[in-house]
């Protein structure tokens, strides 16, 4: 399972490697921490910037690279313009620097391979993050363990990891990726062009060769809310719905 | 260490500072964190037990609980995903007052508290005595709305705000310091927010 942080400091300094634009509000970050860990899709890290003065802000981040990925760290952080942290990835952090983090951390919006399936996975924005690690880890695990993912996104060219998700897809092992667009049609015949309500998450649950074992919501708290009563208004049981809320 | 390029931090005004725990930043609205769906507990269907270990010593229903001593409390609260919040005014029943109306004193250091959900949260119970926390019924004067906990939430100001089991039902005593729900995946046992306690590996 996880490494134990140190017991003087559970901050790490972990170098930037990689800088990659994923859309154009999204970048994947790739960190190599000095003390590396194991860590379990779903799960997250804590970030850590400090001014010269001394002042410190903090923020969540789900990691989107599965635990069995070899390379580093991937955090995929959205631009908000008006926030602290995120504009300060995309606008001033680059490949060499060094940025405290500590993890991993999360002990229950999370998927292994063992807790089985079918899996049903529902994600608004980078809400995608965590479930992509879940989508990672089963194809890295090459298990056929039945997974939907909805993705609700508000344009196609915001669809983070897109080309990778559509790959999967059409690979027909079991993953069925449903993508939802609140603003723009629908590019694929299977998917939709509005917000997720009850009917879209009966019809998900219907790809599924079962009913599912657990589901798995994530995005900012307006979207889990609305997800999950979703998810409860197609019959699927209160007691296996997993939420993780990114705040605002 | 400090962060090359980080200087224009969202800083709280100074006279605030000594208000906000390290870490936290100061929050205006209140953002919703938990684990699931949201229950939607009707006060019909509602009850709060206290129990000694296994064994319930009382439950009230809604209406015998909203007849307990009502306090009013005007907090700063303090989530462990980094957000301080100042002044937040809820209105409740007093643990003090609970255990009053049941005639006892506390029999165990320690207190779970068990929510509708099946999710629970450890305290000590000297932390829930003396004025220090409530089964809050009111925020801003409203009923508490379901996403915040409604109907009944526990209010336990001076801890990482977890520990404010939301959808609150019952205490229970327990003998030894028992981990619950977040506990047991990862969060601190105390959860003091000006020690920075918010996960397992702090001291
Ligand atoms: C477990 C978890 C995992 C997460 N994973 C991811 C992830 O994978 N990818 C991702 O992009 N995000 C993720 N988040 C969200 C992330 O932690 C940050 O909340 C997000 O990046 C915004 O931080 P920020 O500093 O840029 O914005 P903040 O400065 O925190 O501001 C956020 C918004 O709130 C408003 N705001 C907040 N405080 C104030 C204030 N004092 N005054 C005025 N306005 C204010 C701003 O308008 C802004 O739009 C995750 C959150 C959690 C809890």
């Amino acid at each position: 399972m996880s490494a134990e942080p140190s017991p003087q400091s559970p901050w790490q300094a972990a170098t930037i490697t990689r800088i990659e634009k994923r859309t154009p509000r999204v970048t994947s970050f790739w960190f190599q921490p000095s003390r590396p860990f194991a860590h379990l899709a779903g799960q997250h890290v804590d970030i850590r910037l400090t001014a010269p003065d001394g002042y410190q802000a903090r923020r969540s981040y789900s990691i989107a690279s599965a635990p069995e990925a070899g390379g580093g760290v991937e955090l995929a952080i959205e631009r908000l313009d008006d926030g602290e942290v995120s504009p300060f990835f995309h606008d001033v952090a680059a490949v060499g620097d060094e940025i405290e983090l500590r993890g991993p951390l999360g002990g229950h919006f999370i998927w292994e391979e063992s807790d089985g399936g079918p899996i049903l996975l529902v994600g608004g924005g980078s809400g995608v993050v965590p479930l992509m690690a879940m989508v990672r880890h089963r194809t890295l695990r090459n298990t056929a363990v039945p997974v939907a993912l909805v993705f609700s996104a508000r344009v196609w060219d915001e669809v983070i990891f897109r080309d990778e998700l559509i790959g999967l897809d059409d690979r027909r092992d079991g993953f069925d990726l449903v993508l939802t667009l609140t603003r723009e049609p629908a590019r694929r015949p299977s998917d939709y062009s509005r917000r997720v309500d009850a009917r879209m998450m009966a019809q998900a649950v219907e790809r599924l060769p079962k009913t599912p074992r657990l589901a798995y919501v994530c995005g900012s708290n307006a979207f889990v809310s609305a997800a999950a009563d979703a998810l409860i208004g197609a019959g699927v049981p209160a007691g296996i719905i997993r939420t993780e809320r990114y705040g605002v | 260490m400090i962060t090359r390029g980080f200087f224009s931090g969202r800083r709280p005004p100074s006279d605030t500072d000594a208000r906000i725990p390290p870490g936290q930043y100061l929050e205006q609205g209140f953002p919703v964190l938990s684990a699931g769906p949201t229950p939607r507990v009707r006060t019909e269907d509602w009850s709060f037990t206290l129990k000694h270990g296994p064994k319930p010593i009382k439950k009230w229903n809604w209406a015998e609980f909203n007849a307990l001593p009502q306090s009013k409390m005007t907090r700063d609260i303090h989530c462990v995903t980094a957000w301080t919040k100042f002044n937040t005014p809820w209105q409740g029943v007093m643990i003090d007052d609970i255990l009053a109306d049941a005639g006892i004193e506390p029999p165990t250091a320690y207190t779970l508290a068990l929510s509708f959900d099946g999710y629970s949260t450890n305290v000590p119970t000297k932390d829930l005595v003396t004025g220090k926390a409530m089964v809050a019924l009111l925020y801003e004067g409203k009923p508490i709305t379901p996403d915040h906990g409604g109907p009944a939430r526990l209010l336990v100001p001076h801890l990482y705000f977890w520990k404010s089991a939301k959808w609150v039902n019952g205490l229970q005593f327990t003998e030894r310091d028992e981990p619950g729900f977040w506990e047991l995946r990862g969060y601190h046992m105390y959860g003091d927010p000006w020690r920075e306690q918010r996960y397992s590996s702090d001291r």
